[in-house]
Order: C-alpha cells, then sequence, then structure tokens
C-alpha cells in the first residue's frame, strides 16, 4: 500500500494527484488515513497496479459489445443450463443454436456487458457504483449470486477467444481480478 | 453426462492437440501460476518461469494424460488408477487447485482455437475435465 507523506508547502489537502486514490500518512502516525479529500480511507479499497488498470481500460476500449455480451451469455446458458431458470420469458432456448441465435439472449448479454462500463469508469468504487444493480439482482430478479461468476467465467473465455495469444495469463489475472470485484460488489446488498 | 457426440467431440479435440501438448500444457500451467499464485507452493521444486524445460515437460505429461483418458472416457478409473494413487499419496494437491487448472486450461483452448471453441465444445470440454478431476481425487480420501 502506497502512503505519501504531505508535502509541507502544499496548501491544504490539496494533492498532486487529483481525481486518484491517494493515501496520506497523518501527522499522528498510526492508523488513521485519509485521500487527498481528506475523507476516511476504506482499509478494504481494491488496489490496482497500473498495469491492472490499463489492461482492463484497453480490453473495454476494444470491447465488440454486439459480438462479445450475446456470445458470454449464450454461452453460460449452454455451459450451464440452469442458467436458463431465470429467462423462462426467452422463448426457444432448446438447444445451443437456439440459444446462439435467439435475439433475446443477444439484446440482453448486450446489455450486461454495457453493464460492466460503469465499473470500469469507477475502478476505484467498484462497490458503490453497483449497490443499486446488487439490490435490483437480489430483490426483484432473485439472481443466485453463485452464477454471477458462472458468467464472468464465460466471458473471459470469450474474450480469450477474440484476443488469442495477446490474452497472455497477465492480461487474464488483471481481467479475472476485476471481474471478481465487480461479482463481489453485486453480491453485497443480498442479506 | 456426457452424451456420445461430446465424447467424440472431446477425443477429436485432444487428438488434434497432442502433437502441440508442450505448448498447451505449459500455457495453461502459466495461466494459472498467474492467477492463482497459491498453485505455485506446489513447484517450488522446478524452475516454472515461461518457456523452461521443466514448465514444458510438465505441461506435457498433463496434456498427454489428459488426452490419453479422453480416448475411452467409460475407462477413466481404470487409465488413471496409476495418476490416483500418485496424487492421492505423493502430490497430496488440494483438489481445488484440480478446478483452477481446468478453468485455465478451458481459457487455452479458446485462446488457441478462437471460434472453433464453440459453447458446446465448451461445454463438452468442461464436463470431461470436471470428470477428470474427480476421478483423479477419488483415493484422496
Amino acid at each position: 500500500m502506497t502512503q505519501y507523506t504531505l508535502q509541507a508547502h502544499r496548501p491544504s489537502n490539496r494533492c498532486l494527484w487529483e481525481g486518484r486514490r491517494v493515501a496520506l500518512k497523518v501527522a499522528s502516525g498510526a492508523g488513521d488515513l485519509q485521500t487527498c479529500t481528506g475523507k476516511p480511507r476504506d482499509s478494504k479499497m481494491v488496489e490496482w497496479t497500473d498495469f491492472e488498470r490499463a489492461t482492463i481500460v484497453d480490453i473495454f476500449s476494444k470491447m465488440q459489445y454486439e459480438v462479445v455480451g450475446p456470445a458470454a451469455l449464450a454461452r453460460c446458458l449452454v455451459v450451464y443450463p440452469w442458467t436458463q431458470r431465470y429467462f423462462g420469458n426467452f422463448g426457444n432456448l432448446y438447444n445451443a443454436a437456439a440459444i446462439s441465435g435467439n435475439p433475446m439472449v443477444a439484446k440482453h448479454g448486450t446489455t450486461i456487458l454495457h453493464g460492466l462500463d460503469r465499473a470500469v469508469k469507477n475502478m476505484d468504487d467498484i462497490k458503490a457504483t453497483y449497490a443499486e444493480l446488487s439490490v435490483l439482482h437480489s430483490e426483484k430478479l432473485h439472481v443466485d449470486p453463485d452464477n454471477f461468476k458462472l458468467l464472468s467465467d464465460c466471458l473471459t473465455i470469450v474474450v480469450a477467444a477474440q484476443l488469442g495469444k495477446d490474452f497472455t495469463g497477465e492480461v487474464q489475472a488483471a481481467f479475472q481480478k476485476f471481474l471478481a470485484v465487480v461479482v463481489s460488489a453485486l453480491g453485497r446488498q443480498y442479506h | 453426462m456426457l452424451s456420445a457426440r461430446e465424447k467424440e467431440l472431446i477425443s477429436e479435440i485432444w487428438e488434434r492437440l497432442t502433437p502441440v501438448a508442450e505448448d498447451i500444457g505449459a500455457e495453461a500451467l502459466l495461466r494459472m501460476f498467474a492467477t492463482q499464485p497459491g498453485s505455485k507452493t506446489y513447484f517450488s521444486h522446478l524452475d516454472i518461469s515461461p518457456s523452461s524445460a521443466h514448465l514444458r515437460s510438465h505441461g506435457q505429461k498433463i496434456v498427454l494424460a489428459i488426452a490419453e483418458g479422453a480416448k475411452d472416457i467409460s475407462q477413466l478409473a481404470i487409465t488413471l488408477g496409476p495418476l490416483q494413487t500418485l496424487h492421492a499419496y505423493q502430490l497430496r494437491i488440494d483438489p481445488t487447485n484440480f478446478k483452477f487448472f481446468s478453468h485455465c486450461m478451458l481459457v487455452t483452448l479458446a485462446a488457441h482455437m478462437r471460434k472453433d471453441f464453440t459453447p458446446v465444445a465448451h461445454a463438452a470440454m468442461d464436463k470431461y475435465l470436471s470428470a477428470f478431476a474427480a476421478v483423479l481425487s477419488e483415493k484422496f480420501r
């Protein structure tokens, strides 16, 4: 965890790296950490390396949403057929071909993938970003949160197929870490 | 439960990959080490840096065993007998690692086969690798 001491000549709490989370060691020295805006730092905030941030931004900037979204959701419904329980009104999900060709699956897959955009833009507070969506999935949609992991595994595999050898082990690790944070945030408001 | 068609598909895929077993195996292992650092603890006696000879030969061993099992999936318990003993009494790998490795193998297959790694192939392969891992851990307790 990086900590920066407040430079004496800097006015108040204005930090050099605006917009980025920076922990300042308070004069008392002990546990209290503050962000450059003076708000208390959540000791459980996710730490992203520069490589991880750049990788996530890069993947999503090149993402073909209308291809990857539908493919990921269709794959989930084929590989883990019990997930079809949430899509009773989607029409023909009878076999892999029907699922892959189903327009409602395609539309919903695209919607889900775009739902990740907010996390990409707010990587430092994914928890808060998805609080409402978490409540929706729990209270209204009644989705077992284990399903989020299944879909994220399928998304990883679709992206791997898209990127081929560019989807290196390090890129995979960054992508999976990002999805794990998203999955955790989505499951957070269940009770 | 694997259908006859799925068993065919699985054995076809592994037959095609046997010539590049080293590449596939090494890549799957590397992916696992990158995403699940705890898995590296089982390899402290080997050099597991990318393209190391240890990594490639070990990857090859694993892939060839998976390919061998794929030739007759109904006989997995017999084919894997010796490996079951090895994993249970000597290697004693925590079985959650089999899941991590299987996932990384699926990602490796996706990165190599790309469009050919269809949802149907993925489903079949996921089922096969789960069955393989389950049989492999049968003697653990």
